[in-house]
């Protein structure tokens, strides 16, 4: 009855060597770790937390600026961070011989200061033109304690 | 030398066994844990908005553009400024994502407010759920992430976004997107955009941290998500949210 057997076998071999050869492949390919977390893979995590930091942050400016700290902390400003106003530090911080750029006073007060509708009410505005006629922010106010 | 049809095989079935059993014990021995002391099971970042502090300054928007090196003209976070008039109907405005803030508003006797935006992280994000090859995940700690080597750039799932925070990188044609500063919260940091908002009105927040005042702050306030009737479970809460917001 099977003694045409061969017909069948031969081709069932090559699906066999077939699957085998797609098994192989995907184990080679996919990493050994993937779906460890779930469908993705987890050197992604650490790919992503290689990003360079910019911005050093609070801490780091106030350990060697206290001077500057304690007179923001008296002032309005006392919740600002240094770098909202001076721009990401980070490499300042680690390479003190770089030496940041003072920021442009006409623009940075302005983009918070400047009135309009759709600030909260009870934060303080000013129309520059009306207010200071062109003079600079700085001329009066101490930009780390803003009082006159 | 002379292979015979039946020989070539025979190598061909030796070559393959050891091939496989080489990929196997390759997957049993594994990848190594990693080595620092951040536990990703300890956290489940999300973000906290008053939208009555928001003054759209913009720094958050600059300090997101600075710390992730976003391409010009693209925004992982940006902030919109609506008015509504009176009957409903919302203006927006959000001049190049509101990076040198905005030219003042004349009229003052409409309601007008300020809506930063970013990546919602949600619990159940529809980009995660199309995308095929697994390029785009929620990690343990809550966080949606792109895998920028495995990523097609076939899209799907800027189109899934219901909040519009994907793009494509214009130079690596890959899908690129907020990370919620994921290299300076597992370093103990706050994300760029919360470092440098003058006002407070974004706070990272992590809702597995008992003593985070998150807990306090949602039993305290009104909240809403964006786009509540996603059902995407976003994480990113806003305080003071007016009905016109899309």
């Amino acid at each position: 009855m099977f003694h045409d057997s061969g017909h069948l076998i031969r081709p069932a071999l090559v699906l066999l060597a077939a699957v085998v050869i797609f098994l192989v492949i995907r184990a080679a390919v996919i990493p050994k770790d993937f779906g460890k977390y779930g469908h993705y893979r987890p050197a992604a995590l650490a790919l992503v937390r290689s990003h360079q930091i910019a911005y050093a942050g609070q801490e780091t400016c106030v350990m060697c600026h206290d001077d500057q700290a304690n007179a923001r902390k008296a002032g309005k400003h006392a919740h600002v961070a240094c770098e909202a106003c001076h721009g990401p530090q980070a490499a300042h911080a680690n390479d003190p011989s770089i030496k940041p750029k003072l920021p442009e006073v006409a623009d940075l007060c302005r983009r918070c200061h400047e009135k309009d509708a759709a600030k909260p009410s009870g934060f303080p505005q000013v129309v520059t033109v009306e207010h200071s006629g062109g003079a600079k922010c700085n001329d009066c106010h101490q930009p780390h304690n803003p009082r006159m | 030398m002379d292979i015979s049809r039946r020989g070539l095989f025979h190598i061909g079935g030796k070559l393959l066994v050891v091939a496989s059993v080489g990929a196997t014990l390759e997957q049993i021995i594994g990848a190594e844990p990693p080595s620092d002391a951040y536990r990703m099971a300890d956290h489940w970042w999300g973000m906290l908005i008053d939208i009555d502090k928001c003054i759209g300054c913009g720094s958050c928007v600059r300090a997101c553009s600075q710390e992730n090196n976003v391409p010009k003209g693209y925004f992982r976070t940006w902030v919109e400024r609506y008015q509504v008039d009176e009957n409903q109907q919302p203006t927006v405005d959000s001049p190049d994502g509101a990076m040198n803030g905005f030219a003042p508003l004349t009229r003052d006797d409409l309601k007008a407010f300020f809506v930063p935006k970013l990546c919602n992280h949600c619990a159940d994000s529809p980009c995660v759920q199309v995308c095929p090859v697994g390029a785009t995940f929620v990690s343990p700690d809550g966080v949606v992430l792109v895998d920028k080597e495995y990523c097609l750039g076939c899209r799907y799932c800027v189109q899934a976004c219901p909040y519009g925070c994907r793009y494509l990188h214009p130079e690596t044609d890959t899908v690129d997107k907020c990370t919620l500063c994921y290299h300076r919260i597992t370093q103990g940091l706050t994300t760029a955009c919360c470092e440098n908002c003058p006002t407070q009105a974004r706070v990272l927040v992590d809702f597995k941290n008992p003593q985070d005042p998150v807990h306090e702050f949602l039993r305290k306030n009104m909240v809403q998500v964006l786009k509540p009737y996603m059902a995407t479970k976003a994480k990113v809460y806003y305080k003071d949210l007016d009905g016109s917001v899309r």
